[in-house]
């Protein structure tokens, strides 16, 4: 009876391993991420996921024209520098935060409405022996009531 | 003898259960774990940039969220009118998962627009239904009598309300991302774009056509439709979303219709500001005829969706 109790629970807790992790990611977002944003207002939608040292993701968004835009890319504390770009549909690089130290925001409006990719990567620290760190990292955007 | 081998078994059997909620872990994360091709459908661009994705591990479809539409409505200089407003009385027409889906982002479009118009009675009433509609999908506390509360507290204060719509938004999102219904969060957001195309085209004046910003804005959506399209491919084993999948097909049938053209971008800093424009041009082949095309396939979707 005791090692069928002691089995369900070990059972139950490894499950919730992942949306332990995947609430964490909301916490962070929400408590971090979005205070990042202001004075923009956030638009509401929410992409966070777990990354590794060196993983890279991409979002695809629609940004119309004659609007004031902010993204918003965060890492969570532990994790070396995140690296993002956004890219056009002609692949040309419109910025990286390479040239601006690595900031996580960038503000910027659209004289025509485009789609564009942004690029982002989590750095490797260190000479690459040790074990790779892993967290949260958060995409989000703002914009400016007109 | 016995008791070793039920402790090797059981230790087996462990071993499998924690590699399989690995998998599950890994595999339950946002829905990148696909290589998914993706076009751009404008002339003039080089579609292969979107072939070239598969090395991302992560791949996001941004939607613009209700609150973002009802925004470009409302910037587009549109004129308030609470009668295209999904009717407070269906509320209780919505029991099924899709229908409460749907009618989630319907009304939490409607609440964004309302809101934009201080409509304050208006808009208290519209987050009533939202929260119906998420407490009838299960959203735990994404809105609650706090937030309602909070929102009646600050009638006069803009910003908190856009920052309440925001956060609830996120919210149910969230929570449905959270729990593996990708596939539900996906059709909230249909819901609350059709509501915004929907909006967009009722407030349009056919008489003042050429020029008109709104008229822009409705076009502009032909990019987002391509969004809209991957993001419910990747969930179409769902039958909810195959069946929405065929409505934003017939959809994008018109909306093939219109080519757009773009000039390439340039950047340009305003070092007082802070802020980067994007340069460019943009050209576009929209006419009446498939304005009244669109406007009938739209209502008549919205229609479906609403009832």
């Amino acid at each position: 009876m005791k090692r069928s109790l002691f089995v369900f629970v070990l059972i139950a807790l490894v499950f919730s391993l992942p949306q332990t992790g995947k609430a964490q990611c909301k916490g962070f977002a929400k408590k971090v991420c979005k205070a990042e944003l202001y004075p923009f207002i956030h638009d509401g939608n929410y992409h966070a996921a777990i990354l590794t040292e060196g993983e890279e993701a991409e979002l695809y968004k629609t940004f119309y024209s004659d609007q004031e835009y902010r993204v918003a890319i965060c890492g969570s504390v532990g994790l070396p520098n995140v690296e993002f770009q956004i890219v056009d549909a002609h692949r040309n690089v419109l910025y990286i935060n390479r040239n601006d130290n690595y900031t996580n925001t960038w503000d910027f409006k659209l004289e025509s409405s485009q789609q564009l990719k942004i690029v982002v990567k989590v750095l490797k620290a260190g000479d690459g022996t040790e074990e790779p760190v892993s967290g949260c990292v958060a995409i989000m955007f703002g914009f400016k009531i007109k | 003898m016995i008791s070793s081998l039920f402790r090797l078994k059981f230790a087996k059997v462990l071993m499998l259960i924690i590699i399989s909620a690995l998998v599950v872990g890994c595999k339950s994360g946002e829905k990148g774990e696909k290589e998914p091709e993706f076009d751009v459908d404008m002339q003039e661009i080089d579609q292969s940039l979107f072939d070239n994705i598969n090395q991302a591990k992560r791949v996001f479809y941004s939607m613009p969220s209700p609150l973002e539409t009802a925004m470009l409505v409302r910037s587009a200089g549109a004129i308030y009118n609470e009668d295209l407003l999904n009717s407070l009385d269906n509320v209780g027409n919505y029991t099924t998962n899709r229908s409460m889906a749907l009618n989630l982002g319907i009304y939490t479009c409607d609440l964004s627009f309302a809101s934009l118009y201080d409509q304050t009675q208006t808009s208290i009433s519209y987050l009533s239904a939202a929260k119906k509609m998420a407490d009838g999908l299960g959203i735990l506390d994404a809105i609650n009598e706090e937030t309602l509360e909070r929102l009646e507290e600050n009638v006069n204060n803009r910003e908190v309300i856009m920052d309440i719509i925001s956060e609830t938004f996120m919210n149910s999102s969230a929570y449905l991302q959270e729990n593996n219904r990708q596939a539900l969060s996906s059709i909230v957001l249909v819901g609350g774009w059709v509501e915004g195309l929907y909006l967009a085209i009722k407030l349009v004046d056919q008489d003042s056509f050429e020029g008109n910003k709104l008229v822009d804005r409705i076009v502009d959506q032909k990019l987002s439709l391509n969004i809209v399209m991957k993001l419910l491919e990747d969930h179409k084993n769902n039958p909810d979303v195959a069946d929405i999948l065929i409505d934003m097909n017939q959809l994008k049938a018109i909306y093939d219709k219109i080519s757009i053209t773009t000039s390439e971008i340039k950047t340009s800093f305003d070092e007082e500001t802070q802020i980067t424009t994007l340069e460019s041009t943009t050209k576009n082949n929209f006419t009446l005829e498939i304005f009244i095309e669109l406007s009938t396939k739209v209502e008549s979707l919205r229609e479906t969706y609403i009832l």
